[in-house]
């Protein structure tokens, strides 16, 4: 590897730069965050009277808890200075191969052991493309995306898989207990999972470590091409498990499933604060940012507003959230210089 | 370095001649004169589309924007259009690229000002800018017998066996090759990208750069918007929809550096027509429309794994960030 005066330059600056975000008040964007979550909150009970109910609450987890699974790797896979924009591809390519499987005559473990799997693979794929033969990952998954859901299409093409056994439906439908469902309790489990691994363990601030400074992270003895292969793997392996969900919710599979969530997903993920130049970033933020896109866009469809309109909404919200505390500052810093 | 670059688009040129060559040996009708017009008119506004990419991608960013962009004037010019059919192409032709640049322009001011890196700027225009073209025609559809004559006659007209749309191409060809490759401002593009550090300490105002580079790509967009629409004579919120990622793939496809400084205008033009010889064989080949999006993501993603080769970057950003 070569070292360049320059390289190592940005390399301290970058750190500084990381140094200097946590001087800062602890958590800031969580809080941040957390009072547009309540003002969101307040404003759905307070525009629709059909909002504060049982039935709609549980409803409105079903708007986030499939995409949050798979941002939670992808918070991860960011922070760690890579990206996987194929998740969508990964998605309906797992289901594609649960339909199969379930067509064969397969029963439920081999159909979801299948969609996790055809996941996994997927990911494994992407991350040989980034380490073994190194395409920057935006380049790679960029192609793999097409490739994924190009299979879909071409196994597919205009048919649509829906032999699946009734049990099948649990993982999408069903209830962990009383109104809970059984997606929200799976992805509560998985983000504390996450959480503990990213903040609490080794593994997580090697993940860290690696964003901030991968030099530095290779010099220390981190395997990085290691972590990044698994990193990118395990995303595949949260997309075919959310296909699972997803299939299982809808009941079938088209090769259009999940079409365009790549970019709800990673909105979800930068939404959290997770830092697109890596080394940064934290999973209760990640939580709260899927919590807000399922608020926000489960209460403008309470409101009969169109789903093409919602993306205005959250495009603004991705661009006004991240633009306004920077603009802010440098107003502030301006007054300041005058 | 530099011989190194040309000996790639030679490459490229050479694979795709055996590609156009191999569908000839079976078909040889798709070589004839006729045939290769229709590819370029074919191709015309992805080889526009991936020159303005080319720009933004030159500079360390990347401009997911523009079919979003492209899909939202081309939809106010076809409204445009409809409302006052009496005023002919002209005005559209002026504005659309007008409007796009604006569209573009506040992509690069918050790139710039705001040093949002692009991908989140353009992850979220996207959204915005596809949701707009919904608001702007009330979910309706503008159809051809909706827009003038003039406004779907343009670009089919005819001049010197090229229809004006592949006109507009070779224009926009030539002036890109010549402005990146004579003009200071082209040369800037380069050096922001290829090391912000050293560029700044020449007075080269890389964010500057980038916003140029994001208002062009813009303009582009627009224009290739009222292209676009003109050309399949519909305009609908879903136009283009996920064509960008086909703009970046022709852009990578010819060799354009992801992480900024590296890239022809030749290698984008044969990136963009090596797909379009794919998308227009493939039928012809008995090959079924299902197949295409994995034969096009197999190609792209065997490029990009040529491509890489040598380009051996390791402490890469997602984007390198273009900040001295």
């Amino acid at each position: 590897m070569s070292l360049s005066i320059e390289q190592l330059a940005a390399d301290v600056r970058a750190d500084r730069e990381v140094h200097s975000a946590r001087k800062r008040p602890f958590m800031r964007w969580e809080w941040l965050l957390l009072l547009v979550v309540l003002a969101t909150f307040g404003l759905n009970s307070w525009a629709s009277p059909y909002f504060l109910d049982p039935y709609t609450l549980s409803d409105l987890t079903y708007n986030f808890t499939e995409k949050a699974i798979v941002a939670l790797p992808m918070a991860l896979l960011i922070i760690a200075r890579e990206i996987d924009i194929s998740v969508a591809g990964i998605m309906a390519l797992a289901s594609v191969a649960m339909g199969m499987t379930a067509a064969a005559g397969y029963g439920l473990p081999a159909i979801v052991a299948m969609g996790v799997l055809a996941g996994l693979l997927c990911g494994a794929l992407n991350g040989a493309l980034v380490t073994l033969f190194k395409v920057p990952a935006i380049v790679a998954t960029i192609g793999t995306m097409s490739l994924y859901r190009g299979i879909a299409y071409a196994v597919l093409g205009d048919k649509v898989l829906k032999a699946y056994p009734p049990d099948f439906a649990y993982f999408g439908q069903g209830y962990a207990f009383s109104l809970v469902s059984f997606e929200l309790v799976l992805f509560l489990a998985l983000a504390l999972v996450s959480g503990i691994v990213l903040h609490f363990t080794v593994v997580g601030r090697r993940i860290v470590a690696i964003g901030s400074n991968p030099t530095a992270a290779l010099f220390s003895g981190i395997r990085v091409e290691r972590y990044r292969f698994w990193l990118f793997t395990l995303t595949g392996g949260a997309a075919g498990l959310a296909s699972v969900l997803l299939t299982s919710r809808l009941g079938s599979t088209r090769p259009s499933i999940a079409v365009g969530w790549e970019l709800d997903i990673i909105t979800i993920t930068i939404l959290g604060g997770v830092s697109i130049l890596g080394g940064k970033g934290s999973i209760v933020g990640v939580v709260l940012a899927a919590l807000l896109m399922g608020l926000v866009t489960f209460g403008l469809g309470l409101l009969n507003v169109p789903g093409i309109v919602m993306s205005i909404v959250v495009g603004g919200l991705l661009i006004g959230v991240i633009a306004l505390p920077i603009l802010f500052r440098q107003m502030r810093a301006a007054r300041r210089g005058t | 370095m530099r011989l190194h670059k040309i000996d790639r688009d030679v490459g490229l040129f050479v694979i795709t001649l055996l590609l156009l060559g191999g569908v000839a040996l079976k078909f040889p009708d798709f070589i004839t004169p006729r045939s290769l017009a229709d590819l370029l008119d074919d191709t015309a506004i992805l080889v526009l589309l991936a020159l303005g990419q080319m720009l933004v991608l030159l500079t360390r960013a990347v401009d997911l924007s523009v079919a979003a962009n492209l899909a939202l004037t081309g939809m106010l010019v076809a409204l445009l259009n409809q409302a006052h059919p009496g005023w002919g192409v002209l005005p559209v032709v002026i504005l659309s690229p007008l409007i796009g640049a604006l569209l573009g322009a506040f992509n690069g001011v918050l790139v710039w000002k705001l040093k949002i890196p692009s991908i989140v700027v353009t992850l979220g225009t996207l959204s915005v800018y596809r949701g707009a073209v919904y608001v702007a025609s009330g979910g309706a559809w503008v159809n051809s017998n909706q827009m003038s004559e003039s406004f779907l006659g343009f670009i089919r007209t005819q001049m010197l066996g090229l229809t004006v749309l592949s006109w507009l191409a070779v224009v926009g060809v030539i002036l890109f090759a010549l402005a990146l490759r004579l003009s200071v401002t082209g040369r800037n593009f380069y050096a922001a990208g290829g090391n912000p550090g050293a560029a700044t300490y020449a007075g080269i105002d890389v964010g500057w750069m980038q916003f140029l580079a994001f208002t062009a790509s813009g303009a582009i967009a627009g224009l290739a918007g009222y292209l676009w629409v003109s050309r399949f004579a519909v305009a609908y919120t879903d136009v283009a929809q996920g064509f960008e990622l086909q703009v970046i793939a022709a852009c990578v496809i010819g060799g354009v550096s992801i992480s900024g400084g590296v890239g022809t205008v030749a290698g984008v033009v044969l990136g963009a027509l090596f797909l379009g010889i794919i998308k227009n064989a493939l039928p012809l080949v008995g090959v079924s429309p299902f197949w295409q999006m994995a034969i096009s993501g197999l190609v792209i993603t065997i490029a990009v794994i040529l491509n890489a080769r040598g380009d051996h970057s390791s402490p890469r950003r997602i984007l390198e960030e273009a900040r001295p």
